[in-house]
Formats: structure tokens, C-alpha cells, sequence
């Protein structure tokens, strides 16, 4: 006899209500069709995650605290305690449809490998990080002459586990010089709303407050 | 302790009666049902023991297999027959614990080449009327997986719930996912590895060799020659012991106390509490353990090692597995240590299994699968818990 495992929805799951969940993630949410297998890096209490098989998709995570991982294992996901770091060169290539890194990239020690890293191990990959070009982080930088500190972002300088800020223009700059195609770029404002699509990367860098790429490797098509 | 009583015109302590007529329930398989060992040996007839606690389903899906350590036995969550202790995983089994007993048929064996009921080296070898000593052939992790299997064909159990197992236990789980992987719905491998290192088959060795140092071992054969080698299987555990502690856990459990002294004899007697609690861990020890059983058993876990039956690519081993897995480890645990289990999970990723993974922090070392962790319990509910969702098991387990 073979086991038929069900996918989804999860017996008990509560019903689906979006003022439950960050804007950012019900953004991300619809950028990944159903059906997909999909890898959140550093997934923290499984919100994104759960969402995402709630929509029917085929989800992993990995998580650093081990809080995050014992939470998300109560929430019946399949989560691991790891680092983006050191553990996704254990994984194979092309394991995945998507690869999410969502508000993680800036707090990793090598957000370039990290980065060449997803795209290896998924065929598309979803990152979403603070935008340090932010008017508000600027104003902050240049009136008040001290490193910036907003409601999403609390932490001070020397307790911040956020050691590799960038602004919007810089990850574009990155990207370009890893070959990495943009297939999809959007700007959040402050409540996680999405700015008007037709604006210049400038107006962005300035007025978005995250940015969510959907990036997939130059050169091969899918 | 349970007085030692008349069976078949011997007077036997109970340890050793136990050995061909355990307390438990026990399966039978007569020589047309023979047990293939991986050393070439059909080993026939054989039998089983086994506790089971909680009731199956109509539906016959929600059993769950218990799969007991090195020197552990079927009595997981009743009183042991022959130490009269409690049962040996009462903070994982039991009612109302995450191996929950109101909702789940609940199976606990005695592995092969054990000395609790099934047939190991201290069983009476049928063609001699004498225990087998060291004519029994030599097991493996597989072929305690293979009689396990066995076992449930007899109950009538075709798919089970889930395997949940610490340390050698935790070595069958994953065994049992490589060898059965549609009977096994999910999996619980905790404080474990695919394979045994080279400094835990050299700590076997060392236990080992103490026993069979002691006179009193006799070849193997000391129930013959009324001896028992007590000594040498004393210091084998003791030694292990160590190994299943840390050195915060031993710290903070007894430091450098004294035991009932305040200064040192200057002897060799047991002076520090350490010392007098490790002397009293081998010899209670000694008075539940078969010493061949010891032998044959610590070599079963040597000798296991997943990948090299699968040219040495571990990951192939889990290939296409449709089991949902929760790996778990432990901080301070240095003969599992978090490593081993990472290898675990990063085979099961690359297999592109359903896999969960958590590192619990704490002092007590490898022995803390067995102790009352509150977040390891809290993980290992929440999977079963989730699994059963999936498994579309209500809560009343029917």
C-alpha cells in the first residue's frame, strides 16, 4: 500500500483572512504560483511559509533561532535549524521552483554568495530586503547625523543583527554584476503597499521603504 | 526486584527468564518463517517480544512503532519485570504525552538479539537445549528493522503512523524509511546517525573488551559454567555512561562532592559521589543486562552505516521518500552530535523529503531524549500532532 500524503489545505488550518498577514508576504504570496516547491530562507515564525500552503504550495524553511524552527514545526511545516550562510550549499541544484529570502539578505555575512546561492538552488528566486535609501533613513542620516532607526527597523547600531544594509540601487548594481535578470521588481512604501509601477528606479529608491525582486539566472530560459 | 523463580525444574533470576518467557506479549515464527540475516544466516524459529499500549483503529492507521536504544527494552511505559522501576520513556509515552496512548496503538518490540524476550545470544538455542552464547550469528541495525517488519505483518499492520526512536531506536527509524519507506507515514529519528564514527565504535570496543577481559566470562559461555561476568560488564557501562552524559550535566550533578565523607580516605575507595554513582550505574546494570547481548548488540550499531549501501551517496538512500520526517538533536549530546543529524537532514533535502529539524539546547547530553526536556516534548507533540492532521487521524484515534 501507498501512502497518500494530502498536501494541503492543514486539518485545523484557520481560515484564510488578509489582514492577518504583512503586506510584504501577501505580495510575495501571489508572485508564486500553486503547485510550486518552494525554500524560505530564514523563515522566522513560519507566517510567509504558511501562507504559501495555505495557497497550496510545496514549502521548506530554514531558520537560525531555534524559537522560529519550534514554532514553525508546531504549525506542521517542515522547517530547519540552519544558517543561509552554511547550509544552502547542502543543497542540490534546481531543488526548487522558488527560493524566498524575505528581509534576510541584509543580515547575512555574505549576501553576494547568499545570493548566488538561491539562484543555484532554485530556478527563480524571491528576495525582499529594507531599502536603506529610504528618504526617512537618509533624513535621519543627514539631520540627525546617527545611524537610522525606523519602526521596522528598531534595533540600534550595536545590537542590529543587520550588518549588510543596501539601498534599491545597489542591489540593482549587484545583481547586474552577478548576470542576474530581474524579472520583477517592486517598491513597498511604509504599510507594505506598493508604490506606482510606472516610477523611475530613483523615485523608488527614495520613497520605497523594502524592495521585492523576482530574479532568475541570465541566459537560461525556463 | 522480582525474586527468581522454578521454570522447567531450574531456578532462574529473573533476567533469565525473561530471555525465553518475557512478561510481555511474544510472537512466535516457526522455522517456516525464517528471519534472513544480512550475515547469510536464516535465523528460524525466532521470536518476538513486545508491549503494545493504546488501542488500533478500525482504519488500522494509527499505529506508531517505538523503537528502544542499546540497552533498552519493550518496556517503555509500564513497570519493568525485572527492576521493578517505571517504564523506560514515560516522558515521550503515556497518556496525554506526545506519543499519546488514548489516541494511539502504540508498539514497543524487543529488538533481535536482545535479552528481554526475543531471541538473542542468551535464548535457548533450540538445537542444543544450551543458550546460544556466541553461536548466535552476529545482527545487524537492518535485520532488527526486517524482524520489526515481521512482527507487524503478524498484528496485521500494513502502514504505520509513525517510527519514533533515540540513539540505536533513532538508527532503526531511519533504517525502517530506507528499507519500508511506503509503511512509514512520518518519522521521528532523535539523538542519532546513519552511520556509526570511529570514536563510537572504539568506545563499543573498549566496553567490549572489558567483558570478555573478565575470567568470568567464560568464552561466551558463562551461563553454562554458573558464572556471569559481572565485573567486565560493570565497567563496560560505566564507561558508556559517561559517554551518554556531559561534562555540565556531570558538573552540576556532582561536581567534585564528596560521598558520605568529608575528606579524601586516601584508598581507592569510592571517595567522590561521581565515582560511587557510576559503580552503582554498572552493577544495577549488570543484574538486567546479558552480557553477550551487550557484544552483539553494540557490534549491530558498528556495523551501521546507510550510505555504504547506497554507494556511499547518502542522499540516494532517501531518494523520492514520501515520509514526513522531524530530526531532532541535542546541544551537548557528543556521541550524536548536531553534525550527524545535519547529515541526516541535508540527505533527506537533497532527496527533496518533507523534513523538519530542530537542535535542542541543553546540558544533560545524549541521555536527554529519554529525560523530561520540556522543548524537546514540545517539538515532538507538534510534529506527531501536525502528522496526524495530515494523516487524517482525529484526536480520539479513530
Amino acid at each position: 500500500m501507498t501512502i497518500q500524503q494530502p498536501t494541503l489545505p492543514l486539518n485545523g488550518a484557520a481560515p484564510f483572512n488578509p489582514a492577518d498577514h504583512r503586506g510584504d508576504h501577501l505580495l510575495v504570496a501571489e508572485m508564486v504560483p500553486s503547485g510550486s516547491r518552494v525554500l524560505d530562507v530564514g523563515c522566522g515564525d513560519g507566517d510567509l511559509l504558511q501562507l504559501l500552503e495555505r495557497r497550496g504550495v510545496d514549502g521548506r524553511g530554514i531558520e537560525l533561532s531555534r524559537e522560529g524552527v519550534n514554532k514553525c514545526v508546531a504549525k506542521g511545516l517542515a522547517v530547519v535549524q540552519g544558517d543561509a550562510d552554511t547550509d544552502l550549499d547542502a543543497y542540490p541544484d534546481d531543488a526548487f521552483d522558488y527560493v524566498i529570502l524575505s528581509q534576510t539578505l541584509q543580515a547575512t555575512r555574505q549576501p553576494r554568495a547568499v545570493l548566488e546561492n538561491l539562484l543555484r538552488i532554485g530556478h527563480r528566486a524571491i528576495v525582499s530586503f529594507p531599502n536603506f535609501g529610504y528618504w526617512k533613513m537618509r533624513l535621519q542620516l543627514l539631520v540627525g547625523g546617527h545611524m537610522p532607526r525606523t519602526d521596522n527597523l528598531p534595533a540600534t547600531w550595536y545590537e542590529t543583527p543587520n550588518i549588510h544594509f543596501c539601498t534599491i540601487k545597489d542591489f540593482v548594481q549587484l545583481c547586474d554584476e552577478i548576470n542576474v535578470k530581474m524579472e520583477r521588481a517592486v517598491a513597498l512604501d511604509l504599510y507594505g503597499r506598493p508604490l506606482r509601477l510606472n516610477a523611475p528606479w530613483w523615485f523608488w529608491n527614495l520613497f520605497g521603504e523594502q524592495g521585492v525582486f523576482v530574479l532568475s539566472r541570465r541566459g537560461k530560459e525556463r | 526486584m522480582v525474586n527468581a523463580e522454578l521454570v522447567n525444574g531450574q531456578t532462574l533470576q529473573p533476567q533469565e527468564r525473561e530471555v525465553d518467557h518475557p512478561s510481555s506479549l511474544v510472537a512466535l515464527f516457526g522455522k517456516d518463517q525464517p528471519l534472513s540475516l544480512d550475515c547469510g544466516v536464516d535465523l528460524a524459529p525466532f521470536q518476538i517480544a513486545y508491549q503494545t499500549y493504546g488501542t488500533l483503529n478500525a482504519e488500522r492507521s494509527n499505529a506508531i512503532l517505538v523503537c528502544h536504544a542499546l540497552t533498552m527494552d519493550q518496556h517503555m511505559a509500564n513497570v519493568h519485570p525485572v527492576t521493578g522501576k517505571p517504564g523506560g520513556w514515560l516522558a515521550m509515552i503515556g497518556p496525554g504525552q506526545p506519543i499519546d496512548t488514548d489516541r494511539f496503538f502504540v508498539i514497543c518490540p524487543n529488538v533481535i538479539g536482545g535479552c528481554m524476550g526475543s531471541t538473542g545470544p542468551a535464548s535457548t538455542n533450540p538445537d542444543t537445549g544450551k543458550p546460544w552464547g556466541l553461536d548466535f550469528p552476529i545482527v545487524t541495525i537492518p535485520d532488527m528493522v526486517r524482524a520489526q517488519a515481521m512482527l507487524l505483518d503478524r498484528l496485521g499492520i500494513d502502514t504505520l503512523f509513525a517510527v519514533v526512536g533515540g540513539s540505536m531506536g533513532g538508527m532503526q527509524v531511519l533504517q525502517w524509511c530506507v528499507a519500508y519507506p511506503q509503511r512509514v507515514f512520518s518519522a521521528l529519528p532523535i539523538a542519532c546517525a546513519t552511520r556509526h564514527s570511529a570514536q563510537n565504535i572504539a568506545f563499543h570496543e573498549l566496553g567490549r573488551q572489558a567483558v570478555m577481559a573478565d575470567p568470568d566470562w567464560q568464552q561466551g559461555r558463562y551461563f553454562e559454567r554458573g558464572t556471569h561476568p559481572h565485573r567486565g560488564l560493570g565497567v563496560a557501562r560505566m564507561a558508556a555512561h559517561i559517554t551518554y552524559l556531559s561534562d555540565a550535566a556531570l558538573h552540576r550533578k556532582f561536581g567534585r562532592r564528596m560521598q558520605d565523607r568529608d575528606l579524601p580516605t586516601f584508598s581507592f575507595d569510592a571517595d567522590f559521589q561521581v565515582e560511587s554513582y557510576l559503580r552503582h550505574q554498572g552493577s544495577s546494570f549488570v543484574e538486567r543486562f546479558d552480557a553477550n547481548s551487550y557484544l552483539y548488540l553494540t557490534r549491530a550499531m558498528d556495523y551501521f552505516d546507510i550510505a555504504a549501501d547506497h554507494d556511499g551517496v547518502l542522499a540516494k538512500a532517501f531518494r523520492g521518500t514520501r515520509t514526513r520526517f522531524c530530526v531532532v538533536s541535542f546541544t551537548s549530546d557528543w556521541l550524536f552530535p548536531t553534525a550527524e543529524s545535519r547529515a541526516i537532514v541535508h540527505a533527506l533535502n537533497a532527496g527533496g523529503a518533507r523534513v523538519s529539524f530542530a537542535e535542542i539546547e541543553t546540558d544533560k547530553g545524549h541521555d536527554a531524549f529519554l529525560l523530561d526536556v520540556p522543548e524537546f516534548i514540545d517539538i515532538a507533540r507538534a510534529f506527531l500532532q501536525s502528522a496526524a492532521a495530515a494523516r487524517g487521524l482525529t484526536s480520539s484515534g479513530t
